[in-house]
């Protein structure tokens, strides 16, 4: 059986199928990323105090980077296919496929270095925030044995740990804190403070779909690339789609960014 | 469904050419129109960084509308010249339009409810 309008479009619509059925997804993905953009904005301004700097900016900006030039590869791989140039497809949908992994593995750089950081609350009234660089084997804070190094900062004042930006000069060292000095201490996990939480909700949210979208791509550029001997027309439009899809996620990055890293 | 028709009434389309779109397609237009989409999303990014730093007396309100509004026209130049939206059908603008809608909706719903946001997420 063959599937209508898989190439032609339909006269009533002037578009082929799967071109209106991407849109009509897309449409459904803005509402999605909106409502949480809309969180974001609500949670934002009822926060009396906001964190700033806690995020490497020299690496959100190399995955802006990494995920314009890989919209741009795609948008390349679907020209190689109109103009049969089906090497440079190959070429272009490659590149595409490795700028994704790159950007999946700053992006869990960034996740495992908020994992290994933490908020002290010492005893005294002071804070230790930094990175964890050893933790002794006997370490267990509810029976107050063992010691937790970290390379960090001790500041008497929470807030101080928020405007990072405003803050010139930060000393850091290694600081090695005994259990028992320990009131509690929590890591930069999402349960940390509302900023956190909106950062792995949106920023996890939108690597699932690079995830899915380089799976896409990979069947296509993969298994999927038989089509083009067979009906190179819908093998390209097939690539259009992928690309569609392509665009917005970078579109999504385009605004997660500056709200995340830069604000 | 008498309007339906299968793809066999129409001829066939050319190795690689989808019919998606009226205009022919040129590799090096589009590789050279791509360099230029690719050093404008570079200048946004730079502006956006640029003006994040910008000194204290600007306050984050301030600096929150000038990068959204770069934000925006690197949104733009992304949706405009790599999705083709700005010489897309008539069927996908009327799609966008009422998504714009209920975004529209949805952020006017959020500063409706300001004066009423949840407790405790004050950190």
């Amino acid at each position: 059986m063959d599937i209508p309008y898989t190439v032609q479009p339909r006269p009533d619509t002037g578009l082929y199928n799967a071109k209106l059925g991407i849109w009509l997804f897309l449409a459904s993905e803005v509402m999605l990323f909106g409502g949480l953009f809309s969180g974001y904005v609500l949670l934002r301004v009822g926060a009396d105090r906001w964190p700033h700097g806690w995020l490497n900016v020299t690496l959100g900006t190399a995955n802006t980077v990494i995920l314009a030039l890989s919209a741009i590869t795609t948008l390349l791989a679907w020209v190689a296919c109109k103009t049969n140039q089906f090497g440079k497809f190959k070429f272009f949908h490659a590149c595409t496929l490795l700028l994704a992994l790159t950007f999946l593995g700053i992006k869990s750089y960034e996740y495992h270095d908020k994992w290994i950081h933490y908020e002290i609350k010492l005893n005294d009234g002071t804070f230790a925030d930094g990175h964890l660089v050893e933790k002794s084997a006997d370490f267990d804070l509810a029976k107050k044995t063992g010691d937790f190094t970290i390379h960090g900062r001790i500041v008497t004042d929470e807030n101080d740990l928020y405007d990072l930006r405003a803050q010139k000069d930060i000393q850091l060292k290694e600081i090695t804190v005994p259990a028992a000095d320990i009131k509690s201490m929590e890591n930069y996990g999402p349960w940390h403070n509302t900023y956190l939480a909106l950062y792995f909700t949106l920023t996890g949210l939108h690597a699932l779909h690079i995830l899915g979208g380089s799976i896409v791509i990979g069947y296509i550029w993969g298994p999927g690339r038989r089509m083009w001997k067979k009906n190179p027309a819908q093998f390209t439009n097939r690539v259009e789609v992928s690309g569609l899809f392509w665009h917005f996620v970078d579109l999504v990055w385009i605004f997660l960014f500056p709200v995340l890293y830069l604000t | 469904m008498s309007e339906l028709k299968t793809a066999e009434s129409h001829a066939a389309p050319l190795p690689g050419e989808s019919q998606s779109h009226e205009h022919p397609v040129n590799f090096e237009n589009y590789l050279r129109r791509c360099v230029f989409i690719f050093i404008a999303i570079l200048c946004a990014t730079s502006l956006m960084i640029w003006i994040s730093f910008l000194p204290e007396h600007y306050t984050w309100a301030a600096k929150v509308g000038m990068i959204l509004t770069v934000a925006a026209a690197n949104a733009f130049v992304v949706a405009g010249f790599l999705m083709h939206l700005i010489s897309e059908k008539k069927m996908i603008y009327t799609v966008l339009a009422f998504t714009v809608f209920f975004v529209i909706g949805l952020f006017a719903l959020t500063l409706y409810a300001m004066n009423d946001f949840p407790t405790g997420t004050t950190h």
